[in-house]
């Protein structure tokens, strides 16, 4: 099978969280036919359990549609969904390298939000011809012109023959797929040159093994083929080529502007590195094409089994896990507190979580978290430089010159209501703003702020401060140094490792008394009483104690009431379990990460 | 000949016991009767609102069936004590409570020592069957005074006032000659000395036996709504520990030992046979709604349960659901009702339980004593006690 470069187009759906890439691309299926009434379903390439359950995208999906355009031709349309959180935007980058064009999804209710501008500016930067979707036009609340207008005030696009649809009514949808064809470039490439491909993604599938997503730009990949992935210089023989339809279908080649996936006897995900470039062996490309900067976890935190024998299947689980996600790194931790566990790096506190809870779902294990981190430079006066990736591993102070943090740039959408208590969230937060505007009545500010700040419950109060009405995209910055300390919490007065953190000097009183305050809430009162201490290096900053227990007895106790006393006794050691011994206090779990939480500041 | 049935270190706390037939193993009866006049807004028993129902007379039936049938096979048996709990048994005709004991006598021998106790409210009503109870075989009453102040007894919903609180008192005193008090302290905005002033009026009424119980509050009773929609509280657990402390210290002074976390006595006459033997592991069989047993049979230790239900205990063929205990199992109830006594558990009774182990550093923190046969709880350790048992047993 061989198709007319000028009868191929290549395009990504690019988005902000929810405007719904996603429904609209189960309407492009549905209306070409990729899928009968039957197999269809919400979201249908969100085949995730994750996903389906909280509704979002977080692995891009890429689906070969067949359309039969106006003009009599029949087009093959490569359409790469993506994910809208900021989390996942490494995804959105790696499919905007295969396509040539993109179509940008604005709810036309809610309009520009934070990752419809750090989506669309990315596919600009991708040289991407870009079709302006308007969706949701069902929704009463829907200002189609108000939005179209101010696509182009804040995007600076041209929106004037944006499309207008419903996604979910099936409004317009053969307007989106004419655009595609009759707006976006069709790809180009040379069938007679070396097989020049893109490794887009690669993911592990229980039936097939690793599955590699190719873009093939020059020359042609045939099953049986040997080719070479140039950065890793390894050779592999091509056993199976398809493409997604969205069911795997074999197809007999891919040429130039194709995109589709092989299969060939590769162990690990990892083994496949994303942005490679595949090549003939024995008649190889001259040069690789520029890969992907490679995505680096940004935040950290230990994951440790609740019962300390399930440690080696939360290893395996990891393994699996990691199987299909590369982006998610693992090493081992051993801690005073918690026992034998990992330290996780992910890209973001969605990422995590996400994590998390698929370990704990999927494996069916129970674990404890520690609190997010970030990862610090600490540069020692011997000119070593170091990546602190966990704070309990924090040197003397005295070998240290100085520590630097790394900073991210956000941008934030907002009503203008909410402008006061978000700008005043980032400045508590040792933001600096850099820029402020309207659109229309919604604020967009942009500010830079240290991670560590973002990763310690800024989402949750940003939520909260907002109603929910703020959006928020972020960058990594840079380092920039920072007067950190690390802060220990002392209980009954010993140093808990998995709670000690680092902190801004000016904000240590203030998180050390939260953190103490907290503790004491979560801290189930003992037979002794329980100093709570949050220290810097020797000096306490904050303190809160625990009071003894002082009368705690059933008054009653006859025959009848031995049963309930006996199930009251059950009822107990099925808390305790959900404890750590820590000397000889009892430390509840969720002390570990609800800690971080804290209700106000 | 008194036998060593009751004097065996498995049962070694000091009560004046019954004396012991030759050979016969020592077997305590509880009888629930369910019905009160009124339901307090604090209790979460097992119990139904007296409205003279008919059935009444047929749940009794099923009460002296459910007797018999459990008597079965449970071999040479001497009847230890009786009690008759509820709800309210004052409200039982008094010739009822004389078939019971009868039947009771027919089913198991017992001497003349034996202790056969009933509860009873004071009010002016039931006061009037107190002679027609003690010529049907009670000799011991429990009052359920709970209070001696109006205010109190109108805010616990009790159908008596103090003054009839106090006649109650004095009638069962020249009645049965053996009467304890139930008590209730620490209700919302009592002050310690309005308690210690309680105590002492209780005391002064030749009252051997008090038993003062700090208010629990129950999640499924009116009480435990109001509390939880915070229109009152009870006193927090520092307060709670005062009053805990003060009647240990005003009883004392008074003559009376606390031999139990909430039980007090002037002498060990006066003790309720009753609960020490259940407390100390004896076997007891729970006959009514609801009740609670323990029996063992073929060497096994079992635990009953009634159904609780008033229509479908009357009418079911067998009431009784009987749930084996395995040895731990029934050395952890051991543990947890032996250590509520002063003078604790026997070792002996607990071979397999990694106790001393266990118990060593609640000991080192005084909150424990070890003697060569007994574990014991301190006075410190007695009012946490429940915590205790979970640092023991968790
Ligand atoms: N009323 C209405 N709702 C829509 C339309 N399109 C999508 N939705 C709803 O919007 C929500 C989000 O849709 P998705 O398609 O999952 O959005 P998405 O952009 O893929 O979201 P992420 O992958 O998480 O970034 C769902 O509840 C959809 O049913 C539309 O045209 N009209
Ligand atoms: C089983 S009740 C029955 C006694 C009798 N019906 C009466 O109320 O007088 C025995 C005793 O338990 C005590 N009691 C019941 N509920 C209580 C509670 N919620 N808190 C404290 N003591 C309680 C009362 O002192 C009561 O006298
Ligand atoms: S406290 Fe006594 S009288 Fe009141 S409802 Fe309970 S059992 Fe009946
Ligand atoms: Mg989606």
């Amino acid at each position: 099978m061989s198709t007319d470069l000028s009868k191929i187009r290549n395009f990504s759906i690019v988005a902000h969280i929810d405007h719904g890439k996603s429904t609209l691309s189960d309407r492009l299926i549905q209306y070409t036919g990729g899928l009968t009434a039957r197999e269809m379903k919400e979201q249908v390439l969100d085949n995730m359990e994750i996903e389906r359950e909280r509704g979002i995208t977080i692995k891009a999906q890429t689906v070969r549609l067949n359309y039969k355009a106006h003009d009599g031709e029949t087009y093959v349309l490569n359409l790469m969904d993506t994910p809208g959180h900021v989390d996942f935007a490494y995804e959105v980058s790696r499919s905007l390298a295969a396509c040539e064009g993109s179509i940008l999804v604005v709810d036309a209710s809610q309009g520009v939000e934070a990752q419809t501008l750090a989506n669309v500016y990315q596919a600009i930067d991708n040289n991407h011809e870009i079709v302006p979707v308007l969706n949701k036009i069902d929704l009463p609340a829907a200002e189609p012109e108000r939005i179209r207008a101010q696509i182009e005030d804040v995007i600076g696009i041209d929106a004037s023959d944006a499309v207008l649809c419903s996604a979910k009514s099936g409004l317009g949808i053969e307007d989106v797929l004419e655009a595609v064809v009759t707006r976006l470039p069709a790809p180009k490439g040379d069938e007679n040159e070396p097989l020049k491909a893109l490794l887009v993604d690669a993911w592990y599938d229980p039936y097939l093994g690793v599955v590699v997503l190719v873009r093939v730009f020059n020359g042609r990949m045939k099953p049986g083929q040997m080719v070479k992935l140039m950065n890793a210089g390894a050779t592999y023989k091509i056993d199976k080529l398809g493409v997604f339809m969205p069911k795997a279908t074999d197809v007999e080649s891919l040429g130039p502007g194709e995109i589709g996936f092989f299969t060939g006897q590769i162990k690990e995900v990892s083994d496949a590195a994303v942005g490679d470039t595949i090549t003939d062996e024995r008649k190889p490309t001259a040069a690789a094409m520029t890969g992907f900067k490679e995505v680096q976890p940004v935040v950290f935190c230990g994951i440790f089994p609740v019962d300390a024998a399930d440690f080696e299947d939360l290893r395996s689980a990891m393994g699996k896990l990691r199987l299909n996600d590369a982006s998610f790194s693992y090493e081992m931790e051993t801690s005073a507190a918690l026992g034998f566990g990992f330290r996780c790096g992910f890209l973001g506190l969605l990422h995590l979580e996400i994590i998390q809870e698929r370990l704990s779902r999927e494996f069916n294990l129970d674990l404890i978290a520690t609190a997010p981190s970030v990862v610090y430079k600490i540069y020692m006066n011997d000119g070593e430089v170091i990546d602190l990736h966990n704070p309990a591993d924090m040197p003397d102070p005295v070998k240290t010159d100085h520590i630097e943090e790394p900073w991210i740039k956000a941008t934030i959408f907002c009503p203008d209501d909410y402008l006061g208590a978000i700008i005043k969230l980032c400045q508590d937060r040792r933001g600096e703003q850099v820029d402020l505007s309207y659109v229309g009545t919604r604020a967009m500010v942009v500010y830079n702020l240290p991670l560590n700040e973002v990763v310690f419950d800024f989402y949750d109060r940003l939520k909260s401060v907002s109603k929910g009405y703020a959006s928020f995209d972020y960058n990594i910055e840079g380092y920039r140094e920072g007067d950190l300390v690390k802060m220990s919490i002392l209980v009954n007065s010993e140093p808990v490792d998995a709670l000690s953190m680092l902190v801004h000097r000016d904000r240590a009183e203030m998180r050390g008394r939260g953190m103490c305050e907290k503790m004491r809430e979560l801290i189930p009162q003992h037979l002794f009483v329980i100093p709570i201490q949050a220290a810097i290096g020797g000096r306490i900053i904050a303190r809160e104690t625990v009071r003894a227990l002082r009368k705690d007895v059933t008054a009653k106790c006859y025959g009848g009431d031995a049963t309930r006393k006996k199930k009251l006794l059950e009822k107990q050691k099925e808390g305790k379990k959900k404890m750590r011994q820590f000397g000889k206090v009892e430390i509840p779990q969720e002390a570990f990460i609800a800690a971080l939480k804290m209700d106000n500041d | 000949m008194i036998g060593d049935n009751f004097s065996s270190p498995a049962i070694a706390g000091e009560v004046a016991r019954p004396v012991a037939l030759e050979g016969a193993k020592p077997l305590s009866l509880y009888i629930h009767w369910p019905y009160c006049s009124r339901i307090c807004p604090y209790c979460d028993f097992n119990v139904t609102r007296d409205r003279g129902q008919a059935s009444q007379r047929a749940l009794f039936d099923a009460i002296m069936a459910d007797m018999r049938r459990q008597a079965e096979g449970l071999g040479n048996r001497q009847l230890a004590s009786v009690f008759f709990g509820g709800g309210t048994p004052s409200l039982l005709p008094p010739d009822w409570v004389a078939e019971l004991i009868a039947q009771a006598g027919d089913l198991f021998p017992y001497t003349d020592d034996i202790e056969i106790t009933l509860e009873a409210n004071p009010t002016d009503a039931e006061i009037s069957r107190y002679e027609g109870f003690r010529a049907a075989g009670i000799n011991r009453l429990s009052l359920g005074v709970q209070s001696l102040d109006d205010a109190a007894l109108k805010f616990l919903g009790r159908n008596h006032s103090a003054a009839e609180a106090i006649r109650g008192i004095e009638t069962a005193q020249t009645v049965f000659g053996r009467v304890s008090l139930d008590l209730i302290y620490a209700l919302p905005n009592q002050t310690l000395d309005a308690w210690e002033t309680e105590l002492r009026a209780a005391a002064a009424l030749g009252i051997e036996h008090i038993s003062p119980y700090q208010l629990t509050i129950e999640q499924t009773t009116p009480f435990g709504r109001a509390v939880k929609r915070k229109l009152w509280s009870p006193p927090e657990e520092e307060l709670a520990e005062s009053f805990y402390f003060r009647t240990l210290d005003v009883l004392g002074s008074l003559g009376f030992e606390a031999y139990e976390v909430s039980n007090h006595a002037r002498g060990k006459a006066a003790r309720s046979a009753h609960n020490v033997l259940i407390w100390e592991g004896v076997d007891y069989m729970g006959i009514g709604p609801g009740a609670h047993g323990r029996l063992t049979r073929n060497g096994a230790r079992t635990a009953t349960v009634a159904e609780k239900d008033l229509k479908t205990y009357t009418a079911a063929a067998d009431p009784i659901e009987a749930i084996p205990l395995t040895p731990s199992e029934a050395e952890e109830e051991a543990l947890m009702l032996g250590l509520r006594l002063t003078e604790g558990v026997a070792l002996n009774r607990l071979p397999n339980l990694p106790i001393i182990e266990k118990a060593t550093p609640l000991i080192e923190q005084g909150f424990m004593e070890l003697t060569a046969d007994r574990l014991r709880a301190t006075e410190k350790g007695r009012v946490v006690l429940d915590r205790l048992l979970f640092e023991l047993l968790g």
